[in-house]
């Protein structure tokens, strides 16, 4: 325990040092786009979080994400300050996510039709605030500009100081920031006796409610909390570009939070970031090639782990190294060898 | 524990319906404090859905369940576990991926800190003799010992009322006389019902014996007086016959 | 008057769409329990189908009911072989791997004929009620519509094929006792619904612009469809296109097309809220 916890630390720690550096490392172009990894990273935590931990899989993690953007743009162009802009693009996605999930979990919903629900969703706001184009649809001074979408929304600015706008090294440090520090934070609600118990829901949701936890209530805070982030996550990406536009909300980008999540590993934390970092980089090398199209790689890479390595990329190779550990450590102590190295569950990572 | 006390608990017509058909016919049932009462009766005699209504799995099509002068016909499950009925399903039902220490672990933490939970789960690991195994996952154990992790979780919420079904299946001789030790000490301070379907389990921990019969109740006397009784061995009998 | 007759007309029109764009998936997922995610994407294919054999002068007529079922109908099989037979009983399985097997074929069809929208002209041509224009060619969709649930209709009831299927869904290990080897039947419904899906891109073809993204147009309609309509196939299909499609269409009237479909899938989110098996399992019990 204590070995994984220093572990733990130094990953950490070494996490924090490479943020740091990058920007003396990196030129400023790979810098930006890593950025843009590292706001998606977030989405990817979203529905890494609710799908392995809470057993709750969304299709529409994108309802949430698009809201916090669009949510953020409004509240920016409104306020001219970026800092109650952000509190909104997390606010407001909680909110819709928790009337959604009283909505469903109290009603009984069941698991396949609350996917095939959460697609609807998504699918509502794309197509609502695809047909915003016109004058008569603008929120204060925020025009939503239909398919068109909103262009120049202003990016971050030093906290209730609107003229101090973040140059590009700042919003890196930002979104990797806001990346670890959501990262952290889950892992310790998961290591809290909250975490614990919405893991025991996932795992038999009878069994947690006849000793008398409520399940419902269990999942919509598990749900409420995927909203939130996927709305900072939403933020971020916002901030990234200056800009949003309906596809926030769309089908293509839903799939890809499923493809990362799948590919990375479900019932782990840090599955997700590393499946939606590798994947939007084997997207973005594709895009410059285009001697192959996206779709096709994608679709092909995520029918390959579900026949193949339905486990994903991190569990597998942290069995591979236990596996070795463990032969390591026989070889090394033939005293304990009787003493087997129990297999740890995938939630209980 | 006279019969004059108020009942622990206490059905009246108890009835569920499954489309056309009847799988339990307005029962009333009637559980004193500490009291340990057996169900017995032959597959498809309506016990483990009267424990499923008892719970709150099954919501009843009719009739009324009273527990220590409460109404709970229709609650969640939820709701009626914290009022103080713990159940170990027929088939067993824990946290297979958690291992041994989190399952019970995690049935002692609803009413208590985390520390004091601990202390529980360690108490209890004792009480079912799985000490040694408490870091391996429950889905890894036998079938007989992942009923005792059901058992132990049911003791760590701490429930006045305890509903065990069939406890002793598939258990070997001696995990059954363990099993029979572990349900007289729970008894010392709780009551229980225990659906079984093995007799010489019931004669090891039976004090009195109701016996259902489609759907119904057929008789409900001491041990011994239901153990003899003609009826009930036509009832058995006439099943062991297409066994 | 006439505006009555058009908009019943636009109605009708509406409802058979629906029932097109998902019997073929109420099939798959009535009788194998399958959630085909790809299931947009074999309505594209059959259009192609129709759009590419009519570019080559092929009839267009045979073009639409009997290339593009054919095709599809052949890679419906093709992946039930290669895909979906090793994922039977892992229902999220399936769901992943048929969506990233509607990004490959997406991304198949783009690299292949590239991302343009292509069209056929729309046969029969039209006609006048008042002042208003109608096509003839709506007429056939409703009258095809109705024919299909017909036939399909009578395949389960009256072949043998559709009461082995039938039993299959039902108790696969007792078929398979009686001597029906169960993974035939799947991958033969698997096929008649790939078949069926794929008619429907065919007929729609004439009406909608053929591109490889065309498909995510149809997969979630066809989908709360299905769901609305619960595991009856028929009363099931049925009965939920027509609300949604009376839905879709006078809500497509009074306010715009867009928010027409707006108003369907909010209707259809507080439909499965209501009856979370369909309205078939309400109100159609043990039909077909």
């Amino acid at each position: 325990m204590a070995v994984k916890t220093a572990a733990q630390l130094t990953a950490l720690i070494l996490a924090v040092v490479a943020i740091a550096a990058a920007p003396m490392l990196l030129d400023l172009f790979d810098l930006i786009e890593l950025t843009l990894f590292a706001s998606m990273a977030v989405l990817a935590l979203s529905l890494g979080f609710i799908w392995g931990f809470g057993g709750i899989l969304s299709f529409g993690q994108t309802a949430f994400f698009g809201l916090g953007g669009y949510a953020y743009a409004v509240a920016a162009i409104n306020f001219g300050d970026s800092t109650p802009a952000i509190l909104l693009a997390i606010a407001l996605p909680a909110a819709f996510a928790a009337l959604l999930g009283y909505f469903t979990f109290y009603g009984r919903v069941s698991d396949v039709y609350f996917s095939v629900i959460t697609l609807t969703v998504t699918l509502i706001l794309f197509n609502v605030v695809n047909s915003t184009a016109g004058d008569e649809y603008r929120i204060g001074d925020a025009a939503l500009g239909g398919f068109n979408g909103m262009p120049a929304v202003p990016t971050f600015n030093m906290p209730f100081d609107p003229a101090a706008v973040l140059e590009p090294e700042a919003s890196w440090y930002v979104a990797a920031g806001t990346l670890v520090a959501v990262y952290v934070l889950l892992r310790l609600l998961l290591a809290s006796s909250f975490g614990r118990i919405a893991v025991a829901v996932k795992e038999n949701e009878v069994r947690a409610s006849l000793l008398g936890y409520d399940p419902r209530l269990i999942k919509l805070i598990v749900f409420v909390i995927g909203g939130a982030v996927a709305g900072l996550a939403g933020a971020l990406y916002v901030n990234w570009g200056a800009f949003v536009n309906p596809t926030i909300f769309g089908l293509a980008l839903s799939a890809q939070i499923i493809i990362w999540v799948t590919i990375g590993g479900l019932g782990t934390l840090i599955g997700p970031v590393v499946g939606c970092i590798l994947v939007q980089y084997i997207v973005s090398r594709i895009g410059t090639q285009q001697t192959f199209n996206a779709n096709l790689i994608l679709g092909a890479v995520l029918i390959g782990f579900v026949l193949l390595l339905p486990r994903g990329l991190m569990p597998t190779l942290q069995h591979i190294a236990t596996q070795a550990g463990s032969r390591l450590a026989y070889m090394f102590s033939r005293d304990n060898a009787g003493r087997a190295i129990a297999d740890r569950p995938a939630g209980a990572e | 524990m006279t019969d004059t006390a108020a009942p622990l608990l206490s059905t009246r017509s108890l009835t569920m319906l499954f489309g056309g058909v009847v799988a339990v016919d307005a029962v009333d049932f009637s559980l004193a404090p500490g009291e340990l009462r057996c169900l017995i009766g032959p597959n498809g005699a309506g016990k483990s859905t009267f424990f499923k209504m008892l719970s709150g799995q099954y919501v009843p099509t009719a009739g009324e369940i009273t527990f220590r002068s409460r109404s709970i016909a229709g609650s969640a499950p939820h709701e009626i576990a914290r009022l103080g009925i713990g159940i170990k399903t027929q088939v067993p039902n824990v946290f297979n991926g958690l291992d041994v220490h989190e399952n019970i672990w995690l049935a002692a933490r609803r009413r208590n800190s985390p520390s004091t939970a601990r202390r529980i789960a360690r108490d209890i690991l004792e009480r079912i003799r799985l000490s040694h195994r408490s870091m391996v996952p429950v889905g890894h154990l036998s079938h007989g010992q992942r009923q005792w992790v059901e058992i132990g979780m049911v003791l760590a919420g701490d429930p006045e009322l305890v509903l065990l079904d069939e406890p002793a299946a598939g258990m070997t001789d001696e995990e059954t006389r363990l099993t029979a030790e572990l349900i007289r000490e729970i008894n010392a301070s709780r009551a229980l019902i225990i659906v079984e379907h093995d007799i010489q389990f019931i004669r090891m921990i039976a004090d009195k014996v109701t016996v259902f019969h489609q759907g119904g109740i057929l008789m409900e006397d001491k041990a011994d007086t239901v153990l003899k009784d003609q009826r009930v061995r036509d009832v058995y009998l006439g099943k062991k016959e297409y066994a | 008057m006439d505006l009555a007759a058009v908009l019943t007309l636009d109605v009708l029109s509406g409802i058979a769409t629906l029932v097109l764009l998902s019997l073929g998936l109420a099939v798959i997922f009535g009788m194998m329990r399958i959630i085909n995610l790809a299931h947009g994407e074999f309505v594209m294919l059959g259009a192609y189908a129709t759009v590419l054999s009519a570019n080559a002068g092929i009839n267009i007529w045979i073009a639409m009911l009997v290339i593009a079922p054919l095709t599809v109908g052949a890679i419906g099989i093709v992946i039930e072989r290669c895909l979906i037979r090793f994922l039977y009983g892992r229902l999220v399985d399936t769901m992943l791997a048929t969506w990233g097997l509607s990004l490959f074929i997406t991304g198949a069809v783009t690299t292949a004929f590239g991302n343009t929208i292509q069209g056929v002209p729309t046969p029969l041509g039209g006609f006048e009620i008042g002042d208003y224009r109608s096509s003839y060619y709506t007429l056939f969709l409703v009258v095809l519509s109705a024919t299909l649930l017909g036939l399909v209709f009578i395949f389960l009831r009256r072949t043998r094929f559709g009461l082995v299927s039938r039993a299959t869904m039902q108790n696969p290990g007792m078929t398979a006792a009686l001597g029906v080897n169960p993974n035939r039947v799947y991958m033969q419904t698997f096929g008649i619904g790939a078949a069926l899906t794929g008619l429907a891109g065919g007929v729609l073809a004439p009406v909608s612009g053929v591109g490889p993204e065309m498909g995510a147009a149809f997969v979630a309609k066809a989908f709360i469809t299905v769901v609305g309509g619960g595991s009856a196939i028929l009363a099931g299909t049925a009965s939920s296109s027509s609300v949604f499609g009376f839905i879709n269409q006078t809500g497509s009237y009074f306010t715009t097309p867009v928010f027409g479909e707006v108003i369907v899938f909010l209707s259809a989110i507080v439909l499965i809220r209501l009856l979370p098996q369909g309205i078939s399992a309400r109100f159609f019990k043990g039909s077909l």
